[in-house]
C-alpha cells in the first residue's frame, strides 16, 4: 500500500519551511486559502471592485452556511468510506415539514407568531432529520446495504415524500422569528452583539492555545517556540476581527433602517442612519456548528471511531469498536444537520418548497471533497469542508455578479470540482 | 498430552467452525499453560489463524467450549477476550493506517479526561513509555502510523498487545514481514513476555521460527488438529512430517486429524 518510510525522513511539513513547520499550519489549508484569495481577487478585479465589497461578502457568507452546515456532516460520512446521496432531499422534506408546522399545526394550539413557535420547529427539524439519517444508518450498518444504493433511494423518497406533505403546494410565508435563521434583517445580529461574540472568540483562542501548550510542557513534550504560538493567536484573533470588522460595514438598507430608527423611537436624520447588520445568525450557527463538529472528529471517542473504521474497517472491529452503531451515528449526525440547514435555507426563502436543497447533495460533497476529504476514507477535515463550501459559493457568486449564464455556471464548478481533487492528489503523492 | 501439574491458562476444546459448508476448524482442541510457548503449525489454509480468530473473538464458533483459568469464557466479540486478558498481534497488524502510534494503541481502549473527551497527552506519554522498552529508536509519535517502516508498524501493533497486561498473547506470523535484525527483536521480546509468566500462541508456517521459541508444537491440516509435541519430544522432521502428511510421530500426542 506505502512505501515504507526511512525514520531519518523529515516530517512531511518540513518540506513547506521551516516557518511554516514551526507553526505547524497544515500547508494544504494554506493552499486552499490561496486558491480562495485568487478567486476573491479574480473576482474583484472582473466585477470591478463588487466582489470584496461588505455587502457581497456578508451575502456570500449567508449564502454558504446551509450547505457548509451539512458539508461538516458529509467529512466524516465520507470519512467511513460512505456516501451519504440523500442531503439535499431530507433538507427539502424536512423543510416542508417544518413549514407545514409553523403555519398550519403550530398555529392551532399557540395562535401565530407564537415566541414558542421558532424554537419548536428548530428542534423538530433536527429531530425529523435525525431520525431519517438513524434509519438509513441503520440500513446501512445493520442490514449492509451499501450506503450509495441507501442513499440513492433515499433521494428518490425522501424528495417524494417532500411532495406528498403538501401534495406540492409550496407553503409560505414563515414565522418572523423563524425567518431569523435565514440571516436577513430579521438575522443579522447587530453591531455590538458582533463585537462582544469576536471578542469572546479571540479570548477563547488565546486559553485554548495557552491550555494545549501548558499541557503538553507539563507532560515534557516538545511544543512550538512561544513566538509560533503567538503568531497563531494573533492571526487567528485577526481573522475573527477583520470578519466581524466587515460584517459591521455592511450598513441595513435605508427604509428597513428608518423602520427599525421609528420602532427605537430614534429621529431619521437628514443624511440617513448608518446602522450595521453585523453577523448574520445563520453564519454564526455554520460556525458554532463547524467548532463542535471538529470537538466531536478531533477530540472525542466517536470521532476517533470514525477515523479508525474509514483507515481500516477491520482493524477498528478487532480492537473492539461498535463499527455498527458508530456508523448508524454517523448517518444519524448528518441527518440532524441536514434539519438544521433545512430551518435556515427554509427561513431564508420565508417558504417551504418541494424543491428545496435540490443538487445541495452535489454541492455537499463537492465541498467536502474540495476541502480535502479522500473518498478513499480515513481522511477530512471539517474546517477544510466548510472552506470548501466558501470555494464553491464564491464560484457561483461571482459568476452571478459577473452575469454568467446559468449553465456555464454548471460548467465552471464542475470544472473546478475536477480539477481541484486532481491536484489535491498530486500534492498527497508528493508528500508520501 | 504433557503437563506439569498447573491449571491451563487457556483450554480450547473441541472447536468447530464451518464457513458455507466447509470446515475451517473441525473439533480442535489445544491448551496453554502460563509462561508457556505453544506453537500452532500448518500450511497456508490449514485453520491456524481461523482458530486463533475464535479465541481472540473475532469469530465465534459452531461447536466447542473455551476456558479460561479453568473456568468456561464466554467470547463473542473482540471486547470480551480483551478483558479475560487475551490480547492478538494479527498478521495484517489491524492498524488504522491514519491514525498516529498512540491512537492506535490505545484504540477502543481510549484515556478520557474528565470531562469525557481523549486525554491525547496522557495516551502520547504512555505510548512513549512503552515504545522505549519495544523500540527505544521509535521517534514518529505525532505521524500516522501509515508512514512508518514495517518494523515501527510491528512494534506499534505489540505495543497494542501487551499494554494492557495481556496475561495470554496471541502472535500470528509476527516475523512474516520483518527482517532478520527485527526478527530477532521479537524473539527477544517472546523470550521476555515468557518469563514475565505471560502464554503465548506462536502461529507460523516457518518451523525453524517456531522451534527455537516454543516449548509444545500443535499441528493443523484440513482443519483438524494432527498432533500436539514437546519440542524436545520430537525432531523437526517428524514435525515436518506433521505438517505435510499428517503423520502423527511416536513422541507426540495424536489428535483427531492423524492419519
Amino acid at each position: 500500500m506505502t512505501a515504507p518510510v526511512a525514520s531519518t525522513a523529515p516530517p512531511p511539513s518540513a518540506a513547506s519551511g521551516s516557518f511554516l513547520s514551526k507553526l505547524e499550519i497544515d500547508a494544504r489549508m494554506l493552499g486552499m486559502l490561496a486558491a480562495l484569495a485568487v478567486i476573491w481577487i479574480g473576482f474583484d478585479l472582473l466585477s470591478g471592485g463588487v466582489f470584496l465589497t461588505p455587502r457581497n461578502l456578508w451575502n456570500l457568507s449567508v449564502q454558504t452556511a446551509s450547505v457548509a452546515i451539512m458539508a461538516t456532516g458529509m467529512v466524516l460520512v465520507i470519512v467511513t468510506r460512505n456516501i451519504d446521496l440523500s442531503v439535499g432531499a431530507i433538507l427539502g422534506v424536512v423543510g416542508m415539514i417544518i413549514g407545514v408546522a409553523q403555519v398550519q399545526w403550530l398555529p392551532a394550539y399557540l395562535g401565530l407568531e407564537h415566541p414558542l413557535t421558532a424554537p419548536l420547529v428548530v428542534v423538530l427539524a433536527m429531530a425529523v432529520g435525525g431520525s431519517i439519517g438513524l434509519f438509513q444508518g441503520w440500513l446501512i450498518a445493520y442490514l449492509s446495504i451499501p450506503s450509495f444504493i441507501v442513499t440513492l433511494g433515499g433521494l428518490l423518497v425522501w424528495r417524494g415524500a417532500a411532495w406528498w406533505v403538501t401534495t406540492g403546494q409550496t407553503v409560505a410565508p414563515m414565522d418572523t422569528r423563524f425567518k431569523a435563521f435565514g440571516g436577513g434583517v430579521e438575522g443579522a445580529l447587530g453591531a455590538t452583539t458582533t463585537w462582544v461574540i469576536a471578542a469572546v472568540a479571540c479570548g477563547l483562542i488565546i486559553i485554548a492555545l495557552g491550555f494545549s501548550r501548558r499541557r503538553r510542557l507539563r507532560f515534557g513534550f516538545p511544543v512550538r517556540p512561544g513566538w509560533a504560538d503567538a503568531v497563531i493567536a494573533a492571526l487567528a484573533c485577526g481573522i475573527v476581527l477583520t470578519a466581524a470588522a466587515l460584517a459591521n460595514a455592511y450598513p441595513l438598507p435605508a427604509g428597513t433602517a428608518r423602520r427599525w430608527a421609528e420602532a427605537n423611537g430614534i429621529a431619521w436624520p437628514e443624511g440617513g442612519l448608518f446602522i450595521p447588520h453585523g453577523v448574520a445568525l445563520p453564519v454564526l450557527i455554520a460556525i458554532v456548528v463547524g467548532l463542535v463538529m471538529t470537538f466531536i472528529a478531533t477530540r472525542r471517542r466517536f470521532g476517533r471511531y470514525v477515523f479508525a473504521i474509514g483507515g481500516n474497517p477491520e482493524a477498528a472491529e478487532l480492537s473492539g469498536i461498535n463499527t455498527r452503531w458508530t456508523l448508524m451515528k454517523v448517518f444519524g449526525l448528518m441527518g440532524l444537520l441536514c434539519g438544521i440547514s433545512a430551518c435556515i435555507s427554509t427561513a431564508r426563502l420565508n417558504a417551504a418548497t418541494n424543491a428545496a436543497g435540490t443538487l445541495d447533495e452535489l454541492y455537499v460533497i463537492a465541498s467536502a471533497v474540495i476541502g480535502g476529504t479522500s473518498l478513499a476514507g480515513g481522511v477530512g477535515t471539517i474546517a477544510g469542508a466548510m472552506l470548501g463550501a466558501l470555494v464553491m459559493q464564491s464560484l457561483q457568486s461571482g459568476m452571478v455578479l459577473l452575469g454568467v449564464d446559468t449553465p456555464l455556471q454548471n460548467i465552471v464548478v464542475g470544472a473546478v470540482l475536477v480539477l481541484a481533487v486532481w491536484v489535491d492528489s498530486l500534492y498527497r503523492r508528493r508528500i508520501k | 498430552m504433557p503437563t506439569n501439574g498447573t491449571t491451563p491458562l487457556v483450554e480450547m476444546r473441541n472447536i468447530s467452525i464451518a464457513f458455507g459448508g466447509i470446515k475451517a476448524v473441525d473439533g480442535v482442541s489445544v491448551d496453554l499453560r502460563p509462561g508457556e510457548v505453544v506453537g500452532l503449525l500448518g500450511h497456508n489454509g490449514a485453520g491456524k489463524s481461523t482458530l486463533i480468530k475464535i479465541l481472540s473473538g473475532a469469530y465465534k464458533p459452531d461447536a466447542g467450549e473455551i476456558y479460561v483459568n479453568g473456568e468456561h469464557a464466554d467470547i463473542s466479540t473482540p471486547r470480551d477476550a480483551k478483558r479475560y486478558g487475551i490480547e492478538t498481534i494479527y498478521q495484517t497488524l489491524a492498524l488504522a493506517d491514519n491514525i498516529d502510534a498512540a491512537g492506535n494503541i490505545f484504540l477502543g481502549r481510549e484515556v478520557l479526561t474528565p470531562y469525557g473527551t481523549l486525554d491525547d497527552a496522557t495516551m502520547e506519554a504512555e505510548t512513549r513509555k512503552v515504545m522505549a522498552r519495544l523500540n527505544p529508536h521509535f521517534r514518529r509519535f505525532k505521524e500516522p502510523v501509515k508512514a512508518l517502516s514495517g518494523g515501527q508498524r510491528q512494534s506499534v501493533a505489540i505495543a497494542r498487545a501487551i499494554y494492557f497486561n495481556a496475561r495470554v498473547l496471541i502472535m500470528d506470523e509476527p516475523t512474516a514481514a520483518l527482517g532478520p535484525a527485527e526478527t530477532q527483536q521479537v524473539a527477544d521480546l517472546v523470550l521476555q513476555l515468557k518469563k514475565e509468566g505471560i502464554g503465548i500462541f506462536l502461529i507460523s508456517h516457518d518451523i525453524h521460527d517456531v522451534f527455537g521459541l516454543a516449548d509444545r508444537v500443535s499441528v493443523m491440516k484440513n482443519g483438524k488438529l494432527v498432533g500436539s509435541a514437546n519440542v524436545q519430544d520430537v525432531t523437526q522432521d517428524e514435525v515436518l512430517g506433521m505438517i505435510i502428511l499428517g503423520k502423527c510421530p511416536a513422541g507426540a500426542t495424536p489428535g483427531p486429524g492423524a492419519s
